[in-house]
């Protein structure tokens, strides 16, 4: 096979060997339905029983507290939808922010049609949302407070146990998605005053197509999938024992790991974006320098665009991913660019590579000369580019 | 969305080897497109005695953007500028063996950026070519 550079950890991550070697067994020899009483089930009922308390020790969670749904995207619209449900009597305000994952944002759009009112907080140039800016924002009548844990395309994160503590004292509940977060990210529920949490499988090694949902046992919401008495009758639907049992044990490699991991991934990160900001000029860093996830690095180099980049940096066997219009499948550039105040051409630009604890230096060496080649090969072909050379030589 | 696979080998090779890059001094020159939506193109047409004699691009936007400039000048190169004015974007869609359907903009461009060096040459030179419109500005106008 030709060389493969996998920098794009955000978008999924490879599953881990000992996970799939976990799974298997629950696909052949354990086929039991986990809610069949017999004893040939029992081994299915155990291993969904055990993932929901190894998953349950890594939020510092009650194991009651945790639902297994079909991934992150299914937990966010449960935790809102449910919520807003649950409450309308309440309220119907609901509070989130501008850089949410479209799971968020595409479900709180559904709920304004719905009769709800959603405020989309700003953020920072760093993407940070501002604890006061909340506080401005929330209302007698806000039934629900949901700011992602970190984000996807910028990798900033936020300032949590703030944020669930402002919506609190103001009787609001606290959601958080902290899909990219989660096992990244040491977190604890109770410490982080979290209500619910989504996260999802293949983030972190595991199978794709799982995921959680974390509702403290305090909070009233009602189900999002009805059928039968699956997850005590908060989401139905069959047990997916393969992919639950994948979970949890990328859970549990994940959490005995993380804190090594996210040291070495921090190395390798900086080192890249020093790299990046060293050998190509006109380049800013997307996202906080420092409070950003240990893998993530976004980029945008000025005068060109993220598809042609893309393309390229394929051909070099590199894999990353771009906020422009022509990756996002719209005219606009992604909304979390243009969140942090990017203008749009600049936006178009953008690069996120995210690392994995297996990406090497030598890979890093690699794609940091292979970046600097193709831009400034793209630069040569832009008119902007010309552009902007002409008057920096007329301004001399 | 727009997935590598999804482009025609024509297409990748005009992205990966395009042709006729570069600027001509004192040549006609037309841009289109704008930078919000991602897209930019400049071609330059060196046009003597009625016929191009040279064509070149430079262009700011994705994979389909660069190829279809590539073409686009490929195209016109030796032609008349009646013939050039043929030169549509299906004509340059048809010469990379189709783009994907979210692409088609950016043959629209080519074409677009073809007539606006037409009309840049019809202005320099006091003359009118007949059938050509001034260029819009804004390519989405044409969607």
């Amino acid at each position: 096979m030709e060389k493969l550079i996998y920098l794009d950890n955000a978008a999924t991550t490879a599953t881990r060997p000992q996970v799939l070697e976990a799974m298997l067994p629950y696909f052949g020899e354990y086929y039991g339905n986990a809610a069949s009483i017999y004893r040939f089930a029992g081994k299915s009922t155990k291993a969904v029983d055990e993932a929901r308390r190894t998953v349950a020790d890594a939020l510092g969670a009650k194991k009651g507290e945790i639902y297994f749904t079909g991934g992150g995207s299914e937990s966010d619209n449960w935790a809102l939808k449910a919520t807003a449900f649950a409450k309308k009597e309440k309220g119907k305000h609901i509070i989130t922010s501008k850089i949410e994952h479209h799971a968020i944002l595409h479900t709180c759009q559904f709920l304004e049609k719905n009769g709800f009112e959603v405020t989309y907080l700003d953020v920072d140039g760093n993407g940070l949302v501002q604890p006061e800016k909340l506080e401005q924002a929330i209302r007698e009548d806000t039934i629900l407070v949901s700011i992602m844990f970190a984000n996807n395309e910028i990798g900033t994160i936020q300032p949590i146990a703030e944020l669930a503590r402002i919506a609190h004292k103001h009787g609001a509940l606290f959601h958080t998605d902290a899909v990219q977060a989660f096992c990244h990210v040491p977190i604890d529920v109770n410490e982080l005053e979290i209500d619910m949490l989504s996260a999802s499988g293949h983030k972190f090694g595991g199978p794709k197509g799982v995921g959680i949902m974390y509702l403290r046992d305090t909070v009233k919401i009602g189900s999002f999938i009805h059928g039968g008495a699956q997850e005590r009758g908060k989401r139905a639907g069959t047990h997916n024992t393969p992919g639950i049992v994948g979970f949890a044990k990328a859970v549990e490699l994940a959490t005995a790991n993380m804190e090594e991991s996210a040291r070495k991934e921090t190395e390798l990160r900086d080192y890249l974006i020093d790299g990046i900001l060293a050998k190509v000029p006109y380049t800013r860093l997307n996202g906080h320098r420092t409070k950003r996830l240990s893998n993530n690095a976004n980029f945008s180099f000025r005068f060109i665009e993220g598809e042609s980049l893309l393309i390229l940096l394929d051909q070099h066997g590199i894999c990353g991913s771009s906020g422009s219009a022509c990756t996002s499948g719209s005219l606009d550039p992604s909304h979390v660019l243009l969140a942090i105040g990017l203008p749009h051409e600049i936006a178009h630009g953008s690069l996120r590579l995210t690392l994995s604890a297996e990406t090497t230096k030598e890979e890093i060496d690699y794609t940091i000369e292979t970046v600097a080649k193709i831009v400034e090969r793209l630069r040569s072909m832009s008119p902007l580019y010309s552009d902007f050379r002409s008057q920096q030589s007329e301004e001399k | 969305m727009s997935s590598i696979g999804e482009y025609s080998e024509k297409v990748m090779d005009h992205f990966m080897n395009p042709r006729n890059v570069g600027e001509i001094e004192d040549a006609a020159v037309g841009t289109v497109g704008n930078a919000k939506c991602g897209d930019i193109m400049r071609m330059y047409l060196d046009i003597k005695d009625g016929i191009i004699q040279d064509a070149k691009f430079k262009t700011f936007g994705c994979g389909a953007a660069v190829a279809t400039s590539s073409m686009a000048t490929e195209l016109v190169k030796g032609k008349t500028i009646e013939e050039a004015l043929q030169v549509t974007n299906r004509a340059v869609m048809e010469a990379l063996d189709g783009l994907p359907p979210v692409k088609v903009h950016c043959s629209l461009l080519a074409e677009e950026a073809i007539h606006a060096a037409l009309w840049d040459y019809a202005e320099k030179e006091h003359i009118s070519i007949p059938g050509l419109k001034k260029p819009v500005e804004d390519i989405e106008e044409l969607e």
